[in-house]
């Protein structure tokens, strides 16, 4: 179908070395620019700083996931041998936080990697089957040997001519734009 | 920090020439990351090697026996097995322990060399968490079957069951429930989790539809995007953070079920540590098991390189030197104790009924991983293989010896008695090592061996400081 819609996504540059997108994404900082992302088949060692990016917030969902864990062990025990069908085993008092220990602590490691995982999935908004960049020829390389930069036409200083030139600057190789195909 | 002075340099400094720092490189012959890729998703990519299918089908055919031995045991009872007055544990909790302890080494790998910044793991660590999981899952089979009946098995669990009655939180056994589901379940999402941005790349390659649905499901939309590789980076680590106590606790609660009983030769304090190093010592020797003829048949060699191996070895003699130490302290404790008891127990142990499977023990664990002082003995693969086999031999010995020589001659002369397994204990953990490997098979064969993008990482080109 030749008549397919499109719209315009964002201008990608790709970058063949880890050193080259590191320092490229410094100079799109430095430019002011907010909506763009960086692609790499690796984590690249320092690019989070250099992008202005804050600290992962996935430890809190892993804290909040230890603290359910902790708890629920402690619930459970206490109402399952003390609470619901009261049970004497050896003499021993039917709720203390020191014999079942081994449950709290299991159930905590349990519900905190839970936490991490999903918290992983949340806050990367996953999964999401779809998504524009997809669409860009390349982006397969970005897991394989590419690396790539990718600035939004959302971005408030994105311009056609403008954006696509100054990715050249920073040194991006075929730069292109990607355009999300609407039907 | 103003007050930092400046260190004089010390004449004798000036005139030494310092030796060179040689960094073996951890992935060798100069290797880019197009080549990584396409070696390790090449394994999945490529047509099904006619070996591969060979080794599948035997390995059917082994996993056959554990069907039928457990067919048979449900149909029969759980009087087919050897277990009986005094030792009831027998070979179900040999064998389990055993297949947990295998497990050990994956996690050790992924989580506390991750802790440790160990670089050398990363073109190991995948295929050794999967040695985990699958190594869990057959373990796991032999306590259920052991309950005697096993569609009751749920009541381990708690759930509200028709007797109004909960499990009972003050056994170590419940504790096991808890602590292997646990230990499964987070081995699992451990492994999968590595596995995310390798499932993408596998997705981007693929032509076939099947392919693409089946790695883009669980690659669950990656985009290999700075901000996605920030969480889980954070994630990973907290993931090795949590895995590296749960671990530990792991075979320590295994420990409990032995060391909580008041039995001579079990109810000692030596038992977690000394569980725990076992544990790591066998794994060790299973992923050496498993990996050298991986690296052999794929072409590995310049990812799992002399270094890795040297590695191992050296973590597989030091925890077998733990383990030999923990021996030799437990007698020196059971003497020292004055407990008539415990003193026989030991004695026992080495010279009674079952002296032989204390010596197989003994030099099998103690004596053989002593040769990896030797560099020459790390170097020659095939010598390592062996080796690695005569470990997990030593180590099924170790538990055999632990369980066994206690139960069989316990306080009253008139109750000893002296087990042996039947043939259906021997099918069924023979049946299980035919599952292993067929889940390991199924493994190599659809999902990536190595994770790229860690291996990725320690290779110089990830460097963004490095001119090259």
């Amino acid at each position: 179908m030749s008549d397919i819609m499109d719209i315009k996504y964002a201008a990608a540059a790709t970058f063949s070395s880890a050193k080259e997108l590191y320092d490229a994404a410094g100079k799109v900082k430095e430019k002011g620019y907010s909506n763009w992302e960086c692609f790499s088949p690796i984590p690249v060692h320092g690019l989070d700083a250099q992008m202005g990016y804050a600290r992962s917030k996935v430890p809190r969902f892993t804290l909040a996931g230890g603290i359910t864990g902790f708890f629920t062990g402690m619930l459970i025990v206490w109402f399952m041998n003390a609470y619901d069908y009261p049970l004497i085993v050896g003499g021993k008092p039917y709720f203390s936080p020191i014999y079942p220990f081994p449950v709290f602590y299991e159930l905590t490691i349990l519900f905190a990697a839970f936490g991490t995982l999903f918290g992983m999935f949340f806050l990367n908004r996953l999964p999401r089957h779809n998504h524009p960049v997809f669409e860009h020829p390349d982006f397969g390389l970005t897991g394989d040997d590419k690396f790539m930069i990718v600035i939004e036409v959302e971005d408030p200083m994105y311009d056609d001519e403008e954006t696509a030139s100054f990715l050249k600057e920073v040194g991006g190789q075929s730069v292109q734009i990607i355009r999300e195909p609407i039907d | 920090m103003s007050e930092v002075k400046e260190v004089e340099e010390h004449e004798i400094l000036k005139k030494v020439d310092p030796a060179p720092w040689k960094d073996v490189p951890l992935v060798l012959n100069n290797r880019d990351y197009k080549w990584v890729t396409d070696k390790v998703c090449g394994i999945v990519e490529s047509k099904t090697p006619t070996w591969w299918w060979w080794c599948f089908i035997t390995a059917l055919c082994i996993a056959s026996f554990t069907g039928m031995g457990l067919v048979y045991l449900v149909s029969t009872g759980v009087g087919v097995w050897g277990n009986n007055n005094p030792v009831n544990w027998g070979w179900a909790i040999v064998n389990f322990v055993f297949w947990i302890g295998i497990g050990h080494a994956g996690t050790l790998i992924s989580a506390v060399l991750c802790l440790l910044k160990q670089k050398w793991r990363t073109s190991i660590n995948r295929a050794s968490e999967a040695m985990t999981v699958f190594a869990v899952l057959c373990a796991g089979i032999f306590p259920l079957f052991h309950v005697g009946r096993v569609w009751f098995a749920w009541w381990l669990f708690p759930i509200p069951n028709a007797n109004a009655i909960w499990p009972q939180f003050r056994s170590p056994l419940e504790w096991d429930v808890f602590a292997v589901s646990t230990y499964a379940t987070v081995s699992i999402l451990f492994w999968y989790m590595g596995m995310i941005p390798d499932m993408a790349v596998l997705r981007d390659r693929a032509t076939e539809t099947w392919r693409k649905y089946f790695y883009g499901f669980f690659a669950m939309g990656w985009r290999n995007a700075n901000n996605h590789w920030r969480n889980f980076e954070m994630a990973y680590l907290l993931l090795a953070g949590l895995s590296t106590p749960l671990v530990l606790s792991v075979h320590t609660i295994v420990s409990f079920d032995f060391a909580v009983a008041n039995l001579p030769g079990w109810h000692t304090t030596i038992f977690p540590p000394y569980f725990v190093a076992g544990a790591i010592f066998s794994g060790f020797g299973m992923v050496l098991t498993l990996l050298l003829p991986v690296r052999a048949v794929f072409g590995l060699r310049d990812l799992i390189t002399q270094k890795h191996i040297d590695n191992m070895c050296m973590i597989t003699l030091a925890t077998g030197s733990i383990v030999g130490y923990a021996y030799a302290m437990e007698f020196f404790i059971a003497w020292y104790g004055a407990n008539s008891y415990e003193g026989f127990a030991f004695i026992n142990r080495a010279f009674g009924n079952y002296w032989w499977s204390y010596w197989i023990m003994v030099s099998c664990n103690v004596i053989c991983p002593q040769l990896f002082w030797f560099k020459k003995i790390r170097q020659n693969t095939p010598l390592v293989w062996i080796i690695s086999i005569f470990v997990n031999v030593g180590m099924w010995f170790e538990r055999f010896v632990i369980a066994n020589t206690t139960l069989s001659r316990d306080f009253l002369p008139s109750s000893w008695g002296y087990y042996s397994p039947t043939v259906v204990d021997i099918f069924t953990f023979f049946g299980t090592f035919g599952f292993f490997s067929v889940l390991f098979l199924l493994f190599l064969r659809f999902l990536p061996l190595m994770p790229m993008c860690e291996v990725k990482s320690v290779m110089p080109q990830a460097d963004p400081h490095a001119d090259h």
